[in-house]
């Protein structure tokens, strides 16, 4: 499982996440969290029709699973790769 | 888990509040069902807080969450269901679980409102938006159309106005309720066009938005029945609504919904303290909410101490 974390400099929302985020990959260190700032890398938030941000994407081999938009606790990334 | 004090929110007032209660060795938690840091977040650049100009919403708030939690706040993401009042106290149902409070700081602040259309929360964070300043980024030379007529609306156009091809500002009277100021800004802008006297009425779009259907509001002559936009973004700016369904048994709110409570911060039920956006009043600023945070929690001990008597 792989989680790609959409995410801008100018994202309020994003940056209030950011603990959690890195308190999930402590707890997870299985699990691959990729942050992408999508205005560096708008191909891929192009590629996944990213139009809101903080997204989580959720890849199982590749493939989207899951996807949750806006700030996530702890205990709701822990949903979404349960 | 029983608290002291336990407050609904962690904006700026709940947050406030917490460092308060704190300071005056109380046990506290702060519950927080969506985004901590309240509505604040969202901007970019703040030039109306004493000591940090320019500061960003974001830094702004976290660094008032550290204070809090470093005086001593417990802050646990959960949204509060329900809270009840028992013979001492109150008890506060979450959506993980429950906790018993002597005193309560109602903190809930206010969401935008939607517009209430078919498949609207599917396609949020899909071509529906509801904060220009987050999401107008994705939106460049692209089409969009705001919806609303106060300055949100406005500000929200003006700021589209320069990433987007084409804005529609759609509003259901023939004039604006925002500052003929702002206004007149986008009337300069070749790329602003006012759609008036129109109420969405369905958005189109299968996985995105791709347009949006427009009916006549009734309230100018000129509108005609029925207008498609075709457009890749809605941003809705319609007005705010309190946080507050959950609680209109526990204390009474007024007709939008606000908390009845004056500047003391005293609510209909003895014991519950309502701080912050979510109370009526007539100032909704980051600094008066900050002394919301401060007046409950002077309240609430009050209200613990004498109960002890």
């Amino acid at each position: 499982m792989e989680i790609l974390d959409f995410y801008a400099d100018w994202c309020g929302p994003c940056q209030m996440m950011k603990p959690t985020m890195e308190e999930f990959e402590k707890a997870h260190p299985e699990i691959q969290v990729t942050a992408v700032n999508i205005d560096e890398q708008e191909e891929l938030a192009e590629k996944y029709e990213v139009s809101s941000i903080p997204c989580i994407v959720v890849l199982k081999d590749g493939e989207e699973v899951r996807r949750a938009v806006g700030v996530q606790s702890l205990k709701k990334l822990e949903k979404l790769v349960a | 888990m029983k608290y002291d004090v336990i407050i609904v929110g962690a904006g700026i007032a709940g947050l406030t509040a917490a460092i308060y209660v704190r300071r005056a060795e109380k046990s506290v938690l702060v519950l927080e069902g969506k985004v901590p840091g309240g509505q604040i977040i969202n901007t970019l650049t703040i030039e109306n807080w004493p000591g940090d100009m320019g500061v960003s919403g974001a830094e702004l708030m976290q660094k008032i969450q550290k204070q809090a939690t470093e005086l001593g706040a417990e802050i646990e993401m959960e949204e509060v269901m329900e809270i009840t009042k028992l013979n001492e106290g109150f008890k506060v149902i979450t959506e993980d679980g429950e906790y018993t409070a002597g005193a309560v700081i109602l903190a809930v602040g206010a969401e935008d409102k939607k517009l209430d259309l078919a498949r609207e929360d599917e396609l949020v964070g899909r071509g529906v938006s509801y904060c220009a300043t987050c999401d107008g980024a994705f939106y460049k030379d692209k089409n969009v159309a705001v919806i609303g007529g106060g300055n949100t609306a406005l500000y929200d156009a003006l700021y589209l106005a320069d990433i987007a091809a084409k804005v529609y500002v759609v509003h259901r009277r023939g004039e604006f309720r925002g500052d003929a100021r702002l206004v007149e800004k986008l009337q300069h802008k070749n790329n602003v066009e006012f759609v008036l006297g129109y109420v969405p009425e369905e958005l189109v779009g299968d996985k995105n938005v791709s347009g949006v259907k427009l009916k006549a509001s009734g309230m100018v002559d000129e509108a005609e029945d029925e207008r498609v936009l075709d457009i890749d973004g809605v941003f809705v700016a319609v007005g705010k609504k309190p946080q507050t369904e959950r609680f209109m048994g526990l204390v009474e709110l007024d007709d939008n919904g606000y908390v009845i409570a004056s500047e003391n911060c005293e609510t209909s039920c003895y014991g519950i303290y309502a701080a912050g956006d979510c109370r009526t009043k007539t100032v909704r600023q980051l600094v008066t909410a900050a002394g919301d945070g401060a007046v409950a929690t002077a309240g609430a001990l009050d209200f613990l101490a004498n109960k002890k008597k």
